[in-house]
Order: structure tokens, then sequence, then C-alpha cells
């Protein structure tokens, strides 16, 4: 018999004492409490009411995409008298079929979050009081114009570099690089997607995407190996996961928690983190041992398969066993499952791969093992993708930098394809190859994204300008010279939304309402400053209306007709290879490579090995963190409609080790790493749905900004605790699961 | 299925979450003092039937006794009106009638409980309150009226029996309706209220009885408890003709309160599990202190052994079991509404 | 007569709150309540474990509690396919129905009435699927008329395993869930 956790009867322990409190309880009577509702009710209200000064009236929608997360699915807002209601899928998007995720549906909260920035901020004392004062654009703009121009005369342009996340930067790459600086990261790719790119790259010669060109609609097993769909609400993907569930197709799921994927699973391998490699060969030693892959797709599109089976010849599931905690049988029984179905077999790529340092090669292991399974290409595997394309706006070629990038000095990465965000920060720490004195970051809280908060204050120590463009106040916003408000997608046009996909299609994103106060669009705020700095010959355009419709002409649509649809759709083309799809590896050796030739010319393993994990100190955690479906990043917490969801994170313990410790859920508790670092107080849920040597909590809470008000404090951030990463050595990927806490029960 | 480990709810509503807890002071306190009227009526109306007076006199049953139940009455009401989260519309109560509801009944009986109880008084309102009938000589003339028709001196003795017990009983079954609360959902809840309304009423009466007494017959209230402890060597009968008799019925009124609060819970503890689990809150659970003291210990124990020692003339008749009893009731109606409301379907998953 | 009810599929569904969050936006459900809820029900010891996740909300009882104790009508079964909804200014605030409800399902609304799921009664009249079903990015609910034998619930009933919550207390819940 277990003990029974059961959330919403915890108060039940205080309830003896009613008696006692009954003073003080009959202030919390129901008249003060719907007195206190009232109130924030009301406020809420007050902040949707801004537009009042319309006077519009009745109900109108207006087509645009969502930008809650980096999938932007096409969505329709309503506005109800002036005022923002609703905002639900554009059924005409092939991305959301019409249904939005749960972030996307409250992402209008984002409009009237208490907490977004109203107008340009300058700072007035040192770095990270967070003291302010409100300035105009002009202003704003003239003095980050002043300083970036100082840069540039003292140390060259390429002294600049920036961080940027999403659609939405495209205009500040743009301004930056007609300023003459290459030094432009996003933390999606060294914190990110990055191994994974980097690990399919050099197996197919190309990367999977985004939106992942996963086939999960047609796979008859799908294999997730710590991708935890459905707890990341990546929508396409859960959409067609759903399905796949629904018309039971084999779910294999591979996950030190057994996550809500896992729950749908056929088979559930509670897999020891960090030895996931292991699993991989293992599953290959089981496929090429019982010559259970495809033959005929190998031959004709495999590079170096003899060398690659004589490599994992000995890896076998007892091999793997000790190393992972899984059954051989087990192991066997799952790889003659994946084979059974294949070529309609599909080993998911996942997105955020940055987990032990191995991970470029991991995500290299999944690649070969969906080659194995002739799944690259096909239906149920990964189809081949297309995008409309949309001609650029015609403009002045940028100037050529003499300077190599500034991330990756002496190419120590050699396979880093994007430039490394943690790669920027170890310059401006260091000053080589050459100093960086000046940061713009747009839309990513770099304190939460990259590891080692600590490396990322120092270096911003380093600075000269340091400018942060966004909607909230975040943490990082906190620390910059400048703090420049964006308006809110909804209230904005933004660039052409065109990804590759298995439908091609161009979105347009378009405003619904005005922004409440003093914030700006990317666009025009990128534009301003390029003018301020002398670059106006790269805006040739008046407005950004006639960017939009100059590059759709360009490219035969019509301006008028994406602004009542909100989507195109391009012509379809073949999708895999059976069809007619284009079949091209752009590998070294034009195939699929099983065995790579690069990597082995770089010191690096042809074939991946598997490496053991750093040995878990007795008495300590595996510090582990994902997603939580209504919460997008460090960036949705202080929306009102997705926080009234979830408004702090939990850790997640193992039920018995909870029991031993004497911890319930519901419980505070902090935790501490290795280096010392004590996290805020969090609750536990003390849960049998994860192993004994992890715990688990979702990103992006216990924030420290105090321009985040309605967040401060609330939950305890997973970032604080990644003090330790491992660099992965083909691309400089930042693995950041290698952090262990122990729980301090004294909150 | 294996053990159910872990249920997660994600709502948060105010007042629901994590349990239930809409009802604060004001339903217990409405509860105690309906069921307070109910007995008052009761007692009213059977000493009115019992005596069937031709002449005013000074029956404490039959005057103060109703006064107080129209004070009770409207201070029931005024609180339970407190409790109402819409209160401009309290009016629709009085629109419909809705057979269903106890809450509807309720509402209705309310409004026959102050005619009862009304006619009861002034039967002898001018003995009771000589001040008044000086001043409003009508109601000499009315308690006239009354007091010369037997058959209408009954027939209020016998609303206030009818009327009383309603109201008692309805005070239970609004709770005991409730089938979402295991601890509620019991008939008992209808007598018990009753029956524990009656004690309180007698207990009442008997301590405005002991209350009024002469100077030297009457222990000093703070001290109560002590000087009927040490006075036990002395103790002497107070010399009144209803005393012993409001004793005697409270006596018997806990006796058959506690027989019912027994009965109650052994129909919880041998029903399902979450009629178990919600009995465990009062018998061991969170509630059990108060429970054993406050209700059984103090509010029907102790008071009935009092009782008893003075019918014996082994003690004095002291206030102290009327305020013992009078407390238990209160008590008993807290625990039920607090305990009540956090007893739920949820532990059936266990 | 129709006869309303939803079906959802705890299969499909991974608890990602966009039911929750749609019901907010579409009825403007004031800050810090909700109509409809996630809950999550563990069995089993790690690693052998079985998760269902639920999409919670009024259950549209046939044999409602919160109707037959309301004193004013409030709470009534709508004529349109047994909706349960309540009327604003017949309530009177006396949360005897929230006292009734095993689901829990009934809220104090600031606004002093006591407020609930309607089934979007406002949409279902348009012939529109209640938000929560609408928006669902799984599809895992489903809404219509189970006096159809022909209607995708009624179909959903006939050919897959459901069960209902805590039927042992005699409500006669309208929303099922397939495992």
């Amino acid at each position: 018999m277990y003990a029974i956790y059961i959330y919403m009867h915890i108060v039940h322990r205080e309830a003896g004492y009613f008696m006692l409190n009954l003073s003080r309880r009959r202030f919390l009577k129901i008249s003060a409490a719907t007195i206190a509702a009232a109130g924030a009710y009301e406020s809420s209200l007050r902040v949707l009411a801004r537009n009042e000064k319309t006077k519009e009236t009745g109900i109108r929608t207006v087509p645009t995409f969502c930008n809650l997360c980096f999938w932007e699915c096409g969505a329709i807002a309503t506005v109800r008298d002036g005022k923002l209601w609703k905002i639900e899928g554009n059924p005409l998007d092939p991305l959301s079929n019409g249904r939005l995720c749960p972030r996307g549906t409250g992402g209008i909260g984002a409009q009237f979050d208490p907490d977004r920035l109203r107008t340009p901020l300058i700072r007035v004392s040192k770095r990270g009081e967070e003291k302010w004062k409100s300035v105009t654009w002009d202003e704003a703009l003239n003095y980050i114009a002043d300083k970036m121009q100082k840069i540039k005369t003292e140390y060259g342009p390429e002294s600049f570099a920036a961080f940027i996340h999403g659609l939405g930067g495209r205009f500040f790459k743009h301004t930056l690089r007609a300023y003459g600086t290459n030094n432009i990261a996003a933390p999606s790719f060294a914190q990110c997607r990055g191994p994974r790119d980097v690990g399919f790259t050099l197996t197919y010669g190309e990367g999977v995407g985004s939106p992942e060109r996963t086939d999960i609609e047609n796979a008859q097993c799908i294999v997730l190996i710590g991708s935890h769909l459905g707890e990341n609400m990546h929508n396409t993907q859960v959409q067609e996961f759903a399905d796949a569930v629904g018309r039971g197709a084999t779910v294999i799921v591979a996950d030190p928690r057994f996550s809500v994927a896992a729950s749908k699973a056929k088979y559930y391998l509670p897999v020891k983190a960090g030895t996931d490699l292991a699993l991989l060969l293992a599953w290959m030693n089981v496929i090429v041992g019982e010559k259970l892959y495809d033959k005929e797709y190998i031959d004709k599109y495999g590079f170096g398969f003899e060398q690659f089976a004589t490599e994992v010849q000995s890896f076998t599931p007892e091999w793997a066993y000790p190393e992972t905690g899984i059954d051989p049988e087990l192991i066997r029984a799952t790889a003659r499952e994946m084979a059974r179905y294949r070529p309609a077999t599909l080993i998911h790529p996942g997105r955020h791969t940055s987990w032990y340092g191995d991970d470029a090669q991991r995500s290299r292991a999944i690649a070969i093992l969906n080659a194995l399974l002739g799944s690259w290409g096909r239906k149920g595997g990964f189809y081949v993708p297309a995008e409309v394309d949309i001609p650029a706006y015609p403009v002045p070629p940028y100037p050529k930098s003499e300077k190599p990038l500034a991330d990756n000095p002496g190419n120590k990465y050699p396979f880093a394809d994007e430039v490394i965000s943690t790669g920027i920060r170890e310059a401006t720490l260091t000053g080589k190859p050459y100093p960086i004195k000046g940061w713009l970051v747009y839309a990513t809280n770099l304190i939460y994204s990259l590891p080692n908060q600590e490396e990322t204050i120092r270096a911003i120590q380093n600075l000269d300008l340091f400018v942060v463009i966004d909607t909230i106040g975040s943490e990082i916003a906190g620390w910059a010279d400048v703090v420049l408000p964006e308006s809110v997608y909804l209230e904005r046009y933004d660039e052409l939304h065109t990804e590759a996909f298995r439908k091609p299609f161009v979105a347009l994103r378009q405003p619904v309402v005005e922004a409440p106060n003093n914030q700006k669009p990317n666009w025009w705020i990128a534009k301003s400053l390029a003018e301020k700095l002398g670059l106006g010959a790269y805006y040739p355009w008046k407005d950004i209306e006639d960017y939009l419709a100059t590059r759709l002409k360009l490219a035969g649509y019509s301006f008028d007709q994406l602004k009542k649809d909100g989507v195109i759709h391009g012509a379809n083309t073949a999708i895999y290879y059976e069809d007619g799809a284009p079949i091209v590896f752009d590998t070294p050796s034009g195939k699929i490579e099983f065995y790579s030739v690069q990597l082995q010319k770089a010191g690096f393993d042809p074939v991946p090995r598997y490496t053991r994990p750093d040995p878990q100190p007795a008495g300590s955690y595996r510090l582990l963190y994902g997603r939580a479906p209504m919460h997008s990043f460090s960036r949705t917490q202080t929306n009102p409609l997705l926080a009234d969801l979830e408004d702090k994170n939990s850790v997640w313990v193992n039920a018995k080790e909870a029991e031993r410790l004497g911890l319930r859920s519901g419980d505070y508790i902090r935790l501490r790493n290795l280096d010392g670092e004590l996290s805020n107080k969090i609750r536990v849920k003390a849960t049998e749905r994860i192993r004994p040597d992890c715990v688990y909590m979702t990103h992006g809470w216990g924030h420290t900004s105090k321009m985040l008000r309605s967040a401060f404090g609330k939950g305890a951030s997973d970032s604080q605790l990644i003090t330790r990463y491992k660099t992965d050595p083909l691309m400089g990927g930042t693995g950041m699961n290698v952090n262990f806490v122990t729980i301090e029960t004294e909150a | 299925m294996n053990t159910l480990t872990e249920l997660t709810v994600s709502r948060h509503n105010p007042l629901i979450d994590p349990s239930l807890h809409v009802w604060e002071w004001q339903i217990p306190v409405y509860l105690f003092l309906g069921g307070l009227v109910a007995g008052l009526m009761i007692i009213a109306g059977v000493r009115l039937i019992a005596v069937q007076p031709k002449k005013r006199e000074a029956l404490i049953c039959c005057t103060i006794g109703p006064l107080l139940g129209l004070a009770f009455l409207s201070l029931g009401m005024f609180v339970l009106f407190l409790d109402l989260s819409h209160k401009l519309y309290v009016w629709r109560l009085y629109t419909t009638f809705q057979i269903t509801s106890p809450m509807s009944w309720g509402s209705w009986i309310l409004l026959l409980v102050y005619p009862a109880l009304t006619a009861n008084a002034l039967a002898h309102l001018p003995e009771a309150i000589p001040a008044l009938a000086t001043r409003f000589p009508v109601i000499v003339r009315w308690s006239d009226f009354i007091l010369s028709r037997t058959r209408l001196v009954v027939g209020i003795g016998i609303a206030n029996v009818l009327v009383g017990v309603a109201l008692g009983i309805y005070t239970g079954i609004l709770l005991g309706s409730l089938g979402a609360r295991p601890l509620w959902n019991s008939a008992l809840l209808g007598p018990l209220f009753l029956f524990s309304g009656l004690s309180t009423a007698a207990a009442l009466l008997h301590g405005i009885l002991i209350f009024t007494a002469s100077e030297e017959e009457r222990p000093a209230f703070a001290d109560f408890l002590l000087s009927s402890l040490s006075r036990l060597a002395q103790a002497r009968p107070l010399d009144q003709k209803v005393a012993p008799v409001l004793a005697g019925a409270d006596n018997s009124f806990l006796t058959i309160e506690f027989g019912l609060l027994v009965l109650l819970l052994i129909g919880l503890l041998t029903s399902t599990a979450v009629h178990q689990a919600a009995a465990g809150l009062l018998l061991t659970g969170p509630y059990a202190a108060v429970f054993w003291v406050f209700v059984i210990s103090l509010g029907i124990v102790v008071p009935l052994l009092l009782q008893t020692l003075e019918l014996q003339n082994r003690i004095r008749h002291t206030i102290a079991p009327s305020v013992l009893v009078i407390a238990g009731g209160l008590a008993l109606r807290f625990i039920l509404v607090y305990a009540g409301q956090q007893s739920h379907w949820f532990h059936a998953l266990n | 007569m129709s006869h309303f009810a939803m079906v959802i599929d705890t299969r499909r569904c991974v608890g990602c709150y966009d039911c929750v969050v749609a019901c907010k936006t579409e009825n403007s459900v004031p800050e810090g309540f909700c109509r409809d809820w996630i809950t999550e029900e563990v069995h089993g010891a790690f690693p052998t474990v079985q998760l269902e996740i639920r999409s919670e909300r009024c259950n549209h009882c046939d044999n409602p509690p919160c109707v037959s104790c309301c004193p004013t009508g409030a709470s009534h079964i709508h004529e349109r396919g047994g909706i349960v909804l309540v009327t604003h200014d017949k309530c009177i605030g006396c949360k005897a129905c929230i006292a009734a409800c095993p689901y829990d399902a009934r809220y104090v609304h600031p606004d002093g009435y006591v407020d609930k799921c309607t089934f979007c009664v406002h949409r279902v009249e348009k012939g529109l699927n209640p938000a929560c079903v609408s928006v669902c990015p799984t599809h895992c609910m489903h809404f219509g008329d189970i006096d159809d034998p022909e209607s995708e619930v009624s179909r959903l009933l006939q050919s897959r395993p459901h069960h209902t919550l805590m039927p042992e207390a005699g409500t006669e819940p309208r929303i099922f869930y397939l495992t």
C-alpha cells in the first residue's frame, strides 16, 4: 500500500483548528472574498477596456498568426466592442488546422499582461539594479545609435553582437548585417535544437527543420526519446500524435520520467538519464544483427553501412542493460516492433536536445536508426517539405566583414553551422578573438536560456552598450542599458511566415488592436535604428505594408487576399520519395552516411559511441527540466490567462523517495546544486511518474525581475541551478541535464 | 486498475478548492438558531396544550419562550441573509415554491413561524410584560380573545408544535439532502437537529429560570461551574415547579440526541468507504478533538450528568448545564457544517 | 427531443489545458476562476504506471442535485437538450447547489450569482460546438445528441468502453470518458 497523495485535500491537515481560527476566518467570509475577486476582475477588465476610446461596437475578426512560440500557427482573433475577446485557429492554416494550443488560445492575455513594457527605458544606476528613466523613442534610438557608432569606430562593427529569437528578429538581423556584423546568435541553436540539426546534417546532409518534417500523421510506430509531446505543445505534432494514438499506432517512449506521452505508449522504457545513446546503439545492434533493416533502401542510399554494422556488433542489449537499466528483452522487443512497421516508423528527432554534451552524436544515432528503417523521405517517417518562395525585397548588399565570427575561434567546434550563443558570451568575457562591446537581445531571456547565469552577468559587465527589446521586462532586460518595448503580435505586422512544411503556405501577421502605450513593432524599431545609423538605404520601403505588398507582388500573391484570409497555400509538391520527391543528400558522399568520414577526419567517432555519464554523487538527484503545455520558455508567466492555468511550477520527486524524506505533495522545499546554488522554494509533487534518481521541474519559473511583478518569486528556476554544462565537442551545444541537486526540506 | 497513488485536480475556484468552504459561520449559527426556535415552539406548544389556560399566567415557556423565539428567528434569518452572495435577489425565494428544495420549504416554513409564535406569546403577553399591556391595551383584548376560546388555545398549541417540528427537521434535512457531502447524507440529521434544538431550547428556558431566581439562590455567573462543584454537599433543589420538568425534558432530549448521533455514525460507518471516511473526520480526523470535547463530553454527557444530579437533588440547579447544552448545540452545527463540507466522494477513489 | 452529452477520449487527451483557457476567453470567466479543469489520476508504481487525464466540468446530469435543491428555480434544466443552467437574476447566492454538486463544478461568480459550465449554450444554439470542444488540438472531445443513435457521440459510446464520474452518486452524468 502506498501513501495517497491528494493535492486538493492537503488543507485537511489544517482543518483541526477551525474553532480557534473562527475570528480570523470571519474576515475571509464570502463578501470579502467576493469584493477581492471582483476587484481583480475589474482591473483586468480595465486593461481590456483600454480601446474604449475607439468607441468601436460589434464583432469583427482578423486573421493573423500566433507568436506564443516558434510554431507560429495561423489564427483568427475576434474583437468585441473594440476589445480582444478570443483567438482561435485559422482553418485555412495547415499548421494549426484551425486549432491552437493552450498558449495560442490564451495568447490574447499577452495583450493585457500587467507587466508589459510600456515605454523606452534608459538605465540610471548600476547595471542590474533595474532603475530607469522613461525616455522617448527618439532619445532611446539616438542613445543606441551613438554608442553603436562609437563601437564601430573603436573596435569595428563585429564587436557588436546580437541574440535573437524568432521570426520577429528578422529586421534586427537585417539592420545589424547592414551595420556590418554577423555575430548574430540564437540560443535556439546551441541551447536547443542545434545538436539535433547537426547530427542529422552529418547523416542526411540537412536538418529536420522547424516545423520538423516528421510524418507522425502516417507513422505506425513512433519512438520518443525524452520528447514529451503533449507537454510541449508543438501544435501540428501534438495533433498528429493524438491521431496516431487514436488510431492505435505503437508508441515507444524512453524517458527517465513517465511523461504524458509515456502514458500513451505501448512500451515505456524508464531509461537511466544520460544513457540514451547506449539504448540507441543496442537497438541498432538488434536491427542489424537480426537483419531487420531496409536492405534495399540502404543499398540505394546508404554509405558506409558495412563499417557501421561492424562497429555496432558489440553493443548488444546485454551490454546496454547495466548502462540504461532497460531489460535486454524489452530492448529486443521494441527494436523488432520498430522494424515491423518500417518504413512507417518514426524515431522522433526531438527538438530541445542539448542534454548531456554527447547530443550531436546521440542525434546522429537517431538519424542512423531512422535510416536503418528507411524512414527518411518515406511515408510515416520524414517527409520532404516544400516552401513558398517569396523573393526578398531588393536592398543593397551587406558590407563584407573582414573578421571571422567571434563565437568559434579556431573552428574549435567544426560542425557548428550556426552562431554559438555561448561562444559569443565567451568572446565577450575574454575579449578573444576580439572584444565584443555591444549586445542587442531580442525576444530571448538570456538569463534563462543560457546555462550558468553568472557567466552571462559577468559578460554583460564588459559591454559598452546593452540593448534589450522585448514585450515584458524579463530578467535580461533588467541588466540592459536601454530597454525598448515591442508591441505584442496582436498589435503589429511582421515578416511573412513561409516555413517549409508538408503543405507550402505563406501566412500574414497583422494588427488586431492598437498597442495600448508607447510600444512599437520590431520592423519600426529596426528601421528607425537603421536610419539613425545612416543605413536608411537598406530600408527603401515606406512602411511595412509597402514592404509586404511588394514582396508578395514579386511572388505573384495578393496582399489584400492575404489580409483577408491570413494564409495562402502554395502548390503542393510530392513529399515522399516514392511519389517523386527529390532525393538529395548533401553529404560528402552524396549518400546517407552510416559511417562519417568527415567526422573521422576531424577526430570524432565516425559511428556514434557511447560514453558513460558522470557518476551521480550519493544523495543527489539529477535535475531534469521540461515544458508545461500552457507556458512558453520564461515568457508567459505574467500572461494573466496562462498564469491562471498554472502560476508556479512543482518539483517532481519519486513517491518513495519523498516518503523516505518525509515529503508530501504540496510541501515546499528548496534545491541546492553541487556549486551551492540554492533555488527559490518550490512545491513537491510526490509521484510515481519519475525515477528515484531524478527530479524534474518545468522551465521558466522563479522570476527575479522586478519588472515581472505578477510572476515574481513564484516557483523555482531550473536555469538558476544549471551552473554546469557539458559542451558538445562537435558543435558547441551546451548539455544542461548534467546538474545534480540535493533537497533541502526547510523551505 | 492498480492502487490510485495520485489525484491531481487543477481546479482552483475560491470557496471550492482545495476543499469546499462555501459556508462559514453564518450557516451553523442559522441552523443553531433555527433549531433553538423550533425547540422553543414545540415546548411552548406542548405547554399550551398541556395547561390549556383559561386565565393569564406568567408561563415562561409560553411568553419568554415565544418572544425569544421571534427574536432568534429574526436574528437567524438576518444571519442567513448575510450568507447570501446575491442579496438583492433574496425576494426570489417568495415568488416560487420548489417542491424538491428543502430551502424553499424552509423559507415558507419560516414565514409560518412568525404568526404561530406571535399567537402563542400573545396569550400571556399582558402578564409577562405588564408595561406593554398598559401602553397598548389592544394586547389585552387579543389575549382575552385567545384565552376565552379553548379550541383556539389548543389550535395555537398544535400549530406551534407542528411548525416547530417542521422547522427543526428542516434545518437538518437542509444538509441531509445534499448527497454530495457524505457526512450529511442522512435523513437522521432531521430528527438529530430537531432534538438538539429541543435540548437547547429546554436548556435555555431552564437557564433563564435559574438566572431569574432570587438573588441568594443564583450562583455567580462567572464561577458557576466551580460553585456547582463545591456546593455538591449542600445541594438544594430549586424551588420552582417548572425547572425540574425542563431539566427532565432536557435530559430526555439530550438522550435522544445522543442516540440519534450514535445512529448517524453507525449509519456512516457501516456504509461505503466515502461515508466511513466522512465519519472518520469526526471520530478520529481533524474534527475529533472538537467533536469529543465540545459536542459529546461538554455538550451532552456532562450536562446530562449534572441535570440528573439536580433532579436527584444531589446538587442545586445551576445554569452550568444550560450553558453547556447551548454551547454543545452550537458546536454540533459548526462541526457538521465544516466537516460536512470537507467530506467528499473523491475519497472513494482510494 | 435532443439530449446533449460530451464524450471525451482519455486516450487522446494530453491534458494541455486548451479547453480550460478557451472556456475562459469564450465566456469571460473571471480571473482566478474556472468552469472546466484538468484532473490527472495515477495508478500503479514506477515504472508500471497508468495515467488517466480528464477534462472535467459540470456533468449536466440527468438527475441534477443542484437543480432539485435550488430554492428559487434559478438552477434549471434547459428545454434544449437537457443543459443544466443558472438564471443569474433568480439566483440568491445561497450556495446550496454548490454543496449539492458532487463534482464541485460550481462557484460563486464575483458578481454574486452561482456560475458554471453552460455547455456554451449560446454557441450550441447556433449549431456550434462548445468552445472547449472546438479548440481541442487532440480532437479528444466530442459533443452531440445521445438521443440520436447516428450522432458521433452515440456511435462512440456504442463502440468504445467508457465511464462517467462518480456514477454511484446517482446523478446520471452526461459527460462520458472513453478509455
